[in-house]
């Protein structure tokens, strides 16, 4: 252990936040076009939802992705979806558009109409989709990382070279279960990369409230896991960090830890009234370390796209979320027959006699 | 266009509130994510953001409103050079809630329905087999015919099982698919759910059932929920092994019975097998079961031998009771070990002229009615009989079913002999005390027989 623990730190170094790749060239035109649509996909489309929430479409519990978008669309750039794992916590609208699903099934499953995911039986945090490889949606504070290591465990099994990311935050950070599958990850070198979105606030309990170790990606040095801390606000800084990692965990060298530092605009649910965090904070992270702004002013400073072609990008996604909206809101209700499936995969309802 | 804003929901319970502040006036201009208003809820004062761009054409509801209803209009948003609409009745409104689905009527006690084999003719010759190598045999026999299979858990392989159940399944299959884990139930639970999701079946043991305490948030938020949660897409086909119940003075924290508490919870099968043949059966059923399953073993019966058909490929139905022993005069329902119990207890009643007919329910999830009530319609009398505590326990349910399904067949009340509603004692006499003795079976089999 000792020595998978000191190779695992010449090998990978804590490092800063990288500064913005403004000038970095080597990614091309169509793929930050692709990075700011699919940013702006995310963005929309909570906004949209949360517009619902306040007209009582959508109901329970609702956890807004705003601010956070670079991290999962600079990470999901960097695996295969057709055979790598995703899961994360309930905050996960934003994984599922990345991932590749329908705006409108995720958009329905939030309305709790036939039409989600889940066909209304799971919503906003509870989503799953086989054919994307996306696990979940979960909503006990870091039980979803000993599943997605578990995920990992699978690939390993049947040698199938895929990884699995597991998503969790700085919350999650401090619970018992991620350091059990922390060490099961280590011990048994699981193709895992563990990703936490540090965005400052457990709910309304910032990080240097709740952990002692405030720098999130040493949490696994007990484990000798390699961690790094990465501009989660640059899609850029997380893109090449993400690589790195999924590099690492595929080779079959073990897990890996990427600490995003990253900011949700929103509360931590809807009813959250924001009193432990200034306004003045959330607004300087809003104006000056907004990852959309950033993408976009890197786009016009190498001229791929004019104040013309993004209002277009504008407009298509626009679209998409309105349609997801009219999908999801005139989508029917599950039938009631559906209350009694699935509950055991051969369960059937109950004869009414 | 205009559009109206709407009084929005700020939480799950909201339905009204007062509108406190306004931050714009008739006439601005609001761009998307900008704060318009203050509103005060039960909880909090929140901040309400304009979800689209345009100009505040008119107010509707004066700041300081108390008790504004959830999805009134508050004001009227236009584009730059439009006329504000007469009332807030022209403008557009969102789309509202659909009409809600009548409620379906729910029956007073149902619960899905899943269709159980027959249990398969006793054919062939048997063997004599501890429960032990039973268990042992079935694992070993799924592993050979499904590579998907393996077993995890502490001590399970090199130790060879911290009771010898595992023993030389780490021999023919290998490190890969028997692994010791390290003491992390909650961790090493969740991590089978995971394998469980991504294609794999595991089996986990539990050293015991009371370890298993640390890991039932995984148990049960995510093996049994989320083929339902998922809309029937991500099944977790996953096998929970391990002792349960008390053992032989380990005191109360190595002693509980957790029945009552696995059979609680929709999406999950609780099996609690009795004898050695059960328990082959049983293990093979559950491995191949597609739900998550729940085995609960026993301790002492680990080294008791019984007779197990030899045939290949003995299965046997998850959700069948087997009546044990036939009578005419009362039932006795147990599971587990207390099937013993309950075995010997007829004997005696038999000296006294009382037939009992026990049943031994090997399944308490689907639990099999079917067999209780055929029975109790010739007996007339029902007795249950656990290890576990009185409380909300499996014999509380046996009597409300028996309510529901048989209530005028029944000639007396139905009994329960239960473990004592205390934490097991470690003193040989008192803890001989805690838990269910053959004598309190033929006391409480007497009553209901009013003899």
């Amino acid at each position: 252990m000792a020595k998978a623990a000191a190779k695992a730190k010449s090998s990978a170094p804590a490092s800063r936040p990288q500064p913005a790749r403004a000038g970095d060239n080597s990614v091309s035109a169509e793929t930050l076009k692709k990075h700011y649509r699919d940013m702006l996909l995310i963005r929309r489309f909570e906004e949209r939802a949360g517009q619902l929430y306040g007209m009582g479409l959508i109901g329970g519990f609702c956890h807004l992705y705003i601010g956070q978008e670079a991290v999962v669309v600079g990470m999901q750039a960097t695996i295969d979806s057709s055979r790598d794992a995703v899961i994360t916590s309930y905050r996960d609208h934003g994984h599922m558009l990345a991932c590749g699903m329908d705006p409108r099934g995720v958009m329905a499953e939030l309305t709790g109409r036939a039409g989600g995911y889940s066909r209304g039986k799971g919503g906003s945090m509870h989503m799953f989709s086989r054919e994307r490889n996306f696990y979940g949606g979960h909503g006990i504070v870091g039980a979803q990382v000993p599943i997605g290591t578990g995920l990992a465990f699978a690939h390993k099994y049947n040698d199938s070279k895929s990884v699995s990311l597991t998503y969790f935050g700085d919350g999650s950070a401090n619970q018992g279960q991620v350091y059990e599958a922390m060490n099961m990850a280590a011990l048994w070198k699981l193709p895992v990369v563990y990703i936490i979105e540090n965005n400052k606030y457990g709910m309304g309990t910032s990080v240097t409230r709740a952990s002692a170790i405030t720098d999130l990606y040493k949490h696994g040095e007990a484990f000798g896991i390699p961690g790094e801390q990465v501009d989660g606000m640059d899609v850029l800084a997380v893109r090449a960090a993400g690589e790195k990692a999924v590099e690492h965990a595929r080779s079959g060298a073990g897990p890996y830890i990427l600490e995003m530092l990253t900011y949700r605009y929103r509360g931590h649910s809807m009813s959250d009234p924001g009193k432990y965090r200034s306004k003045e904070e959330v607004d300087r992270m809003r104006t000056e370390r907004d990852p959309i702004e950033r993408l976009k002013k890197i786009m016009a400073d190498r001229r791929i796209l004019d104040e013309a072609g993004l209002k277009a990008l504008d407009a298509e996604v626009r679209k998409i979320v309105a349609d997801a909206a009219e999908f999801a809101t005139t989508s029917p209700e599950p039938d009631p027959a559906d209350l009694w499936t699935d509950v055991l995969v051969e369960a059937r309802p109950p004869a009414m006699a | 266009m205009s559009i109206q804003i709407l009084m929005p929901a700020l939480s799950p319970t909201m339905t009204e509130g007062k509108l406190a502040k306004w931050h714009v006036k008739e006439g601005d201009k609001v761009s998307s994510g900008q704060v318009i208003c203050e509103i005060e809820t039960d909880k909090a004062t929140m901040e309400v953001e304009a979800v689209d761009e345009g100009i505040v054409g008119r107010i509707l509801i004066a700041e300081g409103t108390e008790a504004v209803q959830v999805n009134t209009p508050i004001a009227v948003l236009v584009d730059e050079g439009e006329s504000v609409p007469s009332g807030p009745a022209a403008a557009r409104a969102e789309p509202a809630p659909a009409a809600k689905a009548p409620a379906p009527l729910q029956p007073a006690v149902a619960s899905p329905t899943v269709t159980v084999a027959a249990e398969p003719e006793a054919v062939g010759p048997t063997v004599k087999r501890t429960v032990r190598e039973a268990l042992r045999d079935a694992m070993a026999e799924e592993m050979r015919r499904d590579p998907s299979v393996f077993l995890m858990g502490e001590e399970v392989a090199e130790y060879q099982g911290a009771y010898k159940v595992s023993q030389g399944l780490l021999e023919e299959f290998g490190a890969k698919r028997v692994i010791d884990t390290p003491i992390t139930e909650h961790g090493f639970a969740g991590l089978g759910v995971g394998a469980a999701f991504g294609g794999l079946r595991p089996i986990v043991e539990f050293m015991t059932f009371n370890f298993a305490m640390q890991a039932i948030d995984q148990i049960i938020n995510s093996a049994a929920k989320t083929l339902y949660m998922s809309g029937g897409q991500m099944g977790c086909p996953i096998v929970f092994r391990g002792p349960n119940g008390a053992a032989a003075r380990v005191a109360a924290q190595h002693s509980q019975c957790y029945a009552s508490w696995y059979a609680h919870c929709p999406g999950l099968k609780v099996v609690a097998p009795w004898s050695a043949a059960d328990a082959k059966g049983l293990m093979k059923a559950a491995i191949r079961d597609p739900n998550p399953v729940i085995f609960l073993e026993n301790e002492i019966l680990y080294g008791q031998s019984f007779d197990v058909p030899q045939a290949d490929d003995f299965v046997l139905p998850i959700g069948r009771a087997k009546v044990e022993r036939p009578g005419k005069d009362v039932t006795i329902a147990a599971f587990s070990i207390m099937v013993g119990k309950a075995l010997q207890a007829a004997e005696e009643l038999a000296k006294e002229g009382i037939e009992a007919e026990v049943i031994n329910l090997r399944s308490l999830r689907p639990l099999d009615t079917e067999t209780l009530v055929a029975s109790v319609r010739k007996t007339n009398r029902l007795v249950s009989v656990e290890e576990g505590w009185p409380f909300a326990g499996i014999g509380s349910e046996l009597a409300a079913q028996m309510m529901d399904l048989a209530f005028d067949w029944l000639d007396a009340p139905v009994k329960r002999v239960a473990g004592l509603d205390v934490p097991l004692p470690y003193a040989a006499n008192l803890e001989k005390m805690a838990l269910p003795q053959p004598p309190d079976i033929v006391a409480a089999a007497k009553a209901v027989c009013y003899r």
